[in-house]
């Protein structure tokens, strides 16, 4: 093949389209043609960087759950006798009077322990002299030092020009199972934020909404099988700040 | 009922991961963050209406690409460039040209240059420059998603690559502004 007939396939190349015998005589001639190299240098580091200039807009996270609302699962209609309907309600009103206030409780008892025990674990945190395993305000140190480590990885939030800090993280525990406790610092006040794989006994805490617990502010939500959670005694914009971050990091 | 249920859930599953992506294709196309949000939820509900008639083991990437881009060209934005569209294609690829050295310097352009280099291209050429580079599509996957030729895809890729470079040289008009 001439040099002018490898020239129109440098796309195809470049775009990893090639079919594998053609692309390795294409290799070979590359080694001898420096109008060729170049250029096809020249094309693949400009795709790489419009791959990164590209990806430039991120949804709003309330928008996105407007959408994920809208398309949820919704609970299916269908014909029901009258008297089904009746048993069907006699069933809800024993459940409600017998059950219900025994599941609430239970639910909120399970609650407030584990916001109890996620504060304990940014209270000694706080109180260490060791209060990460992996000191660095840079991302891409922290988010590697876990993998091997949890049995999930997690994107943090581009932080420059913001208000927030990245300290370090930390593997932690929570109901014997190992997740990360990332720490922030946003003006004097400190903030933990800990990832856990989601598991039925965490789907019960409460989601988007700030809690408190002993005055500290606590917020968890959960996205992408992963249940996050913040704890600081930050104010409630910080929080909300924060946690909108990560989730546009985790899309 | 349990089938409009599992189908839901199913949906949900598959397309909530293309959240981000699509979102921020429809952004490139529309040039405006409240047309991309209606662009974006539109396909959503769309999509979830006609994912009945979708074929599994057919590529839900591409189909749900291919939703928003009709709903985009069916919207007033896209009215205007999807008129262009056919007569371009109708046009021979370009021939190939190395630009070397020059074609280096581009290739080192600047996130912003690039970045306004996409804002000012033709939208047929900006979309199909996002699906390959940014999306990582392959040609047939573009294919399937623009409903094009497979030869369409390559020539007008060319094409649109070669006016990229063209707006990344320094002495383009506003590229470098």
């Amino acid at each position: 093949m001439t040099c002018e007939q490898w020239q129109e396939k440098i796309d195809a190349y470049v775009d990893a389209e090639m079919p594998e015998a053609e692309a390795r005589d294409f290799q070979a001639h590359l080694q001898t043609c420096t109008a060729c190299s170049s250029e096809a240098l020249a094309r693949s580091e400009l795709k790489r960087s419009v791959h990164l200039a590209g990806k430039q807009f991120v949804p709003d996270p309330e928008f996105r759950r407007r959408v994920q609302t809208s398309i949820a699962p919704r609970r299916g209609t269908r014909p029901v006798t009258l008297w089904a309907l009746a048993a069907g309600f006699i069933g809800i009103a024993v459940l409600l009077i017998v059950v219900g206030p025994l599941m609430l409780r239970r639910q909120a008892q399970q609650q407030q322990r584990l916001l109890g025990e996620l504060t304990d674990l940014h209270v000694s945190t706080l109180a260490s002299s060791n209060r990460v395993d992996v000191l660095s305000s840079d991302k891409h140190t922290v988010k590697p030092w876990f993998q091997g480590k949890l049995p999930f990885t997690f994107n943090l939030p581009e932080l420059q020009g913001t208000p927030f800090e990245l300290v370090g993280g930390k593997v932690s525990y929570l109901d014997q199972s190992p997740g990360a406790q990332l720490l922030f610092t946003v003006r004097q006040h400190v903030l933990s934020v800990f990832i856990f794989k989601d598991s039925p006994e965490l789907d019960r805490m409460r989601s988007g909404e700030v809690m408190h617990e002993l005055s500290f502010n606590i917020e968890s939500w959960t996205q992408g099988g992963l249940r996050y959670f913040i704890v600081t005694d930050a104010g409630r914009s910080d929080v909300d700040d924060l946690r909108a971050r990560f989730i546009a990091a985790a899309q | 009922m349990a089938w409009d249920r599992d189908k839901a859930q199913e949906f949900e599953q598959l397309a909530m991961p293309l959240f981000g992506p699509l979102y921020n294709l429809a952004h490139w196309l529309t040039q405006d963050r409240t047309e991309a949000e209606d662009l974006v939820q539109e396909t959503f509900a769309k999509a979830l209406k006609g994912f009945g008639s979708f074929q599994p083991g057919t590529n839900f990437r591409a189909w749900m690409y291919r939703i928003l881009r009709n709903t985009f060209l069916t919207s007033r934005t896209g009215l205007k460039a999807a008129a262009s569209l056919e007569d371009d294609d109708a046009q021979t690829p370009p021939p190939a040209t190395t630009d070397t050295p020059e074609s280096i310097l581009l290739a080192r352009a600047d996130h912003d240059s690039i970045q306004r280099a996409l804002q000012r291209l033709p939208v047929a050429y900006r979309e199909i420059i996002l699906l390959c580079d940014v999306e990582e599509m392959s040609y047939r996957e573009i294919a399937e998603a623009l409903r094009v030729p497979m030869g369409t895809v390559m020539s007008r890729l060319a094409r649109a690559r070669k006016a990229m470079r063209g707006l990344l040289r320094p002495n383009a008009t506003g590229a470098h502004s």
